[in-house]
């Protein structure tokens, strides 16, 4: 039985146990000799003991323990979690691909840097943007590269600005960006229909601002309807108007960002571009920018100059390197692969498949659990738990009793301006069948709740562990397996 | 396409959701912007889409490669991936519900104890995007960490000093996170000799030094002092951040042994292969007493409600989505997926593998040293001095061209190191792995014989 807890691979480690060994080769200088004495380590890491087969069942037993998209509808709101293709790994983890190293001359490089400056044009195409970076590693670090590439070019400008205005719906990350980038975040109210508060907005632009960031759709679902206005009032004021494209799946064939006044977008690849999300990464979170802040992007950048992909590094005003090398290239070649397995027509498909799911999902669950607001919502919808209605029972209490009816939850708590808020993200690639069955799941829950509000609040039951101990786990945080030499 | 819905099902879900058609449902998108024209290529079938991938693998090239520069080629043992890319890791997001997560957490707790052990360091986090980035976010735990200690000089300047045997894309990297922040010094000191003189340091090191961060093995594939460099900046009260090869591990000193505050690692060679740079895994470790300080994301071991062992992600408080502006980075993810592989190559490693495969790169890397000095014309850039699996080479001409000039015979013999440092322009940079054969060395050394003398030497 697997629900019983696995052991961790170092109590299962054996002294002298082995999976892999190295060619033995005789007469080679040693370190033994070569050496000095202070730069040898002393004891051997101690890293688990343990054969091939020990090591391949004890990761695939956890492996069991989790929910995936493969395994399970996954509705986690914000995250965009749609199926995977195999193909994709299958090409970026072959040999031509994943064992080109980092340094190679450009020469030897053709193919990938096609690759990557074809998916770079592609991504411009649908985003209508001028120029695009591949470079940032996920998404948190595009919105800093973006930060940081607002600040060059005001300087360039002459102009010193400093403030930032993001509205009080946004996720975490972007306030953390902009101070990362050393501007100053200034929240800007949501009104009651979950939108930017156009009077509020506008009250706190200044010549001081550098920025908006504005995810769109927003964290509510919903679509930004005064962007067009929000973009001029900004452009007036002097700022630029950042969007953050954590939900592009809503808008992929259907709107450009750069037809909305947006001056420059990042892009989750890992959402909308069907990368794996790999457990919480590897994701990639490249930028585009219109014309005027092209010259910004990091550096290097992939170019074709007479017939020759290269990558270049010398643009005096770019905002340098965010990272050692070009970017999660392996993220990318699978966001290429997906990109060419959709025509124009088909990205337009996926899209509005993603708003007709996530709209059908709340029509099925609006009998019991209400919209925060009721219009018709994008790719993902929020709806709210009311615990007077339902005995006490909480959100958190439906989140846990839905992984025993063998759903991922969708995400909860949050926006933080939503009190018992459930964010649902459907994606396009669940069926009607799938979508039914949740809905049954979700309203048996509510059933529950009226009748015998206890066993949803005690869930989970039936999974590998109960509700776990979270505020011990953060007082006496225990971080790593005891015992640190090698016991050989 | 993956969209399984049919005419009839939507038609159908339309009708359930009360619209007579789908335009209703997006009527908040302004109308002109909607419906734009694109150009994009036509979809490939999954058939044809394998067929231009390969067309394209075939434009990169393989040669036998002695490149080394911050991305490692090491062996990967089958099981790594086969492991690692089950649906259940690969296709599980972020843990948010550790009760429907305990695989996902339960490896990265083991990763975490695996990072701990293998550079004797007391707390690692679940992992970073890359060494570079690791480094950048390291920088800012010891400018926190020194904000704390000295709240008196708050806004004062604080400086992070490194030599320039860091790697140049490293140091590029902190130049970028921290170019805009008035508070922040960087500090670059010139290495002639190859490694920075403790004596050298501990003339630029006073207190308003927040960090100093050496790699060892250097860029250079030296091995700096690192237990000096240390010592000379706790002497002033600056924290050591020190960068080092994860492999490297097997055999040479690890970071907690010498005392270092703080310890970064770039991941590629630990089940990851260099994939053009990317994506990689970037280490991050530290002293307990930062713990609260550090970025990014920990895996804590609790107890459920019967007093099972269960796994969570903790000490949330420090993160983006509870502090916002307040925390201490922006970082939402880690590398799981690459965690995953390095866990699992780590456990079919063990000491033993990882101690052979670290002996392997010495060796073999002191041999093929010694062969390419022998011949006419090349040294060793910075002769005497000890080195791990990479060194510098002087060659008879311009680097670039005895790199071309060795392509001809499908070998990419190192890395020219004249655009990065000009005062060796003669050099490359060269690095011998385990996945290297005596008879490779030999190839490249007889290669390396036929190099053409530059008359203006």
């Amino acid at each position: 039985m697997i629900n019983q807890g696995e052991a961790t691979i170092f109590e299962k480690s054996v002294p002298q146990r082995r999976a892999i060994r190295f060619p033995a080769t005789e007469g080679l200088p040693s370190s033994k000799d070569g050496l000095p004495a202070e730069h040898r380590r002393a004891a051997s890491a101690a890293l688990p003991e343990a054969s091939e087969l020990d090591v391949v069942r004890h990761y695939t037993r956890l492996s069991q323990l989790n929910f995936s998209i493969d395994t399970h509808f996954y509705p986690l709101g914000s995250c965009t979690m749609k199926y995977n293709p195999k193909i994709n790994d299958q090409i970026a983890l072959g040999p031509r691909f994943s064992k080109l190293h980092p340094l190679q001359p450009d020469e030897t490089a053709q193919g990938i840097l096609e690759a990557l400056f074809r998916l770079e044009r592609a991504l411009c195409e649908l985003c209508g943007m001028d120029a695009f970076t591949l470079q940032p590693s996920a998404g948190a670090q595009g919105e800093f590269v973006g930060v940081l590439v607002a600040r060059a070019y005001h300087q360039k400008r002459g102009e010193n600005r400093t403030e930032i205005l993001i509205p009080d719906s946004a996720h975490g990350t972007n306030p953390a960006s902009a101070s990362l980038g050393a501007l100053t975040p200034i929240s800007v109210r949501s009104n009651a229909r979950g939108r930017l508060d156009l009077a509020d907005f506008k009250s706190r632009l200044s010549p001081k601002t550098a920025l908006v960031m504005l995810t769109v759709p927003n964290t509510l679902g919903l679509f930004e309807d005064d962007i067009l206005e929000i973009a001029e009032a900004a452009h007036r004021a002097g700022a630029l108007l950042y969007m953050d494209g954590a939900n592009f799946n809503a808008l992929a064939g259907l709107v450009k960002p750069g037809d909305l006044g947006v001056d420059m977008a990042h892009l989750n690849l890992h959402k909308t571009f069907s990368t794996p999300h790999g457990g919480g990464g590897p994701g990639a979170g490249p930028l585009g920018v219109k014309k005027h802040l092209e010259d910004f992007l990091p550096v290097p950048r992939v170019v074709e100059e007479a017939g020759l992909y290269r990558l270049r590094g010398d643009f005096p005003l770019s905002v340098g390197r965010v990272r050692a090398f070009f970017g999660n290239v392996g993220v990318l070649v699978r966001a290429y692969c997906y990109l060419r397995r959709h025509s124009a027509k088909e990205f337009r498909q996926i899209s509005e498949s993603a708003i007709l799911h996530a709209n059908y999902l709340k029509a099925l669950l609006k009998p019991a659990f209400e919209a925060f607001v009721d219009e018709p919502c994008m790719h993902e919808c929020i709806l709210q738990t009311d615990p007077k209605r339902m005995n006490g029972v909480r959100t958190m209490d439906v989140a846990k009793r839905l992984l025993e009816y063998g759903f991922y939850a969708p995400t909860v708590y949050f926006p933080l301006i939503v009190p018992e808020a459930m964010m649902l993200e459907p994606t396009e690639t669940e069926s009607k069948q799938t979508l039914d069955e949740f809905a049954r799941a979700m309203l048996a829950i509510a059933e529950e709740a009226r009748k015998t509000p206890e066993r949803v609040k005690a869930a989970p039951q039936s999974l590998p562990v109960k509700r776990l101990d979270e505020v011990g786990a953060a007082r006496n945080p225990d971080l790593s397996w005891p015992g640190r030499v090698s016991s050989s | 396409m993956f969209v399984p819905t049919t005419e009839k099902e939507r038609q159908e879900m339309l009708r359930k959701i009360g619209v007579g058609s789908f335009d209703e449902l997006v009527g908040s998108i302004p109308e002109k912007a909607r419906n734009p024209a694109y150009r994009l290529p036509k979809a490939l079938t999954e058939m044809e889409l394998a067929r231009h991938m390969e067309a394209l693998g075939a434009q990169n090239r393989l040669p036998l490669s002695f490149l080394g520069g911050g991305a490692q080629e090491h062996y990967i043992p089958a099981a790594v991936w086969a492991v690692a890319l089950r649906g259940e890791f690969a296709t599980a997001y972020t843990p948010y519900q550790a009760e429907a997560s305990q695989g996902t957490l339960q490896l990265i707790y083991e990763f975490q104890s695996m990072v701990c052990r293998l550079l004797e360091m007391e707390v690692a986090n679940a992992s970073h995007y890359d060494g570079a980035s690791a480094l950048a976010e390291a920088v800012n735990v010891a400018l926190l960490d020194f904000d704390g200690r000295n709240p008196g000089r708050r806004g004062a300047v604080k400086k992070v000093i490194f030599p320039e045997t860091l790697h140049p894309h490293y140091r590029a990297t902190l130049k970028t996170y921290f170019h805009q922040r008035a508070d922040v010094r960087l500090e670059c000191l010139p290495c002639p000799d190859g490694t920075l003189a403790p004596s050298v340091l501990a003339g630029y090191v006073d207190d308003s030094t927040a960090a100093v961060a050496a790699s060892c093995p250097n860029f250079f594939g030296l091995l700096e002092p690192a237990g000096e460099l240390c010592r000379a900046a706790h002497a002033r009260g600056a924290l050591f951040i020190a960068c080092v090869d994860p492999v490297g591990m097997g055999i040479l000193e690890p970071p907690g042994s010498y005392g270092a505050d703080l310890a970064v690692a770039e991941g590629i060679g630990l089940g990851i292969p260099p994939s053009f740079g990317g994506p990689s895994l970037g280490l991050v470790a530290a002293k307990r007493s930062l713990l609260r300080k550090m970025p990014g994301r920990f895996c804590g071991l609790t107890a459920d409600r019967d007093g099972r062992r269960g796994y969570v992600l903790t000490l949330q408080a420090r993160e983006q989505h509870i502090r916002r502006e307040k925390s201490s980075s922006n970082v939402c993810t880690n590398q799981a997926l690459c965690a995953t592989a390095a866990t699992i190559h780590m456990a079919l490693l063990g000491p033993e593998g990882l101690r052979e495969a670290a002996e392997l790169c010495y060796g073999l890397s002191h041999e093929l040293a010694s062969a390419l000095a022998d011949i006419p014309g090349f040294r060793l850039k910075f002769g005497g001095a000890s080195f791990y699996n990479e060194f510098v080479l002087q060659c008879p001409q311009d680097a670039s061209q005895a790199q071309k000039f060795l392509l001809k015979d499908d070998i990419l013999a190192g890395y020219p190191l004249g655009a990065d440092y000009p005062w060796l322009k003669d050099c490359l940079l060269v690095c011998a792995t385990e996945t290297k054969t005596r008879a490779d060395l030999r190839r490249l050394a007889e290669a390396a014989r036929k190099l053409p003398v530059a008359a203006a030497r």
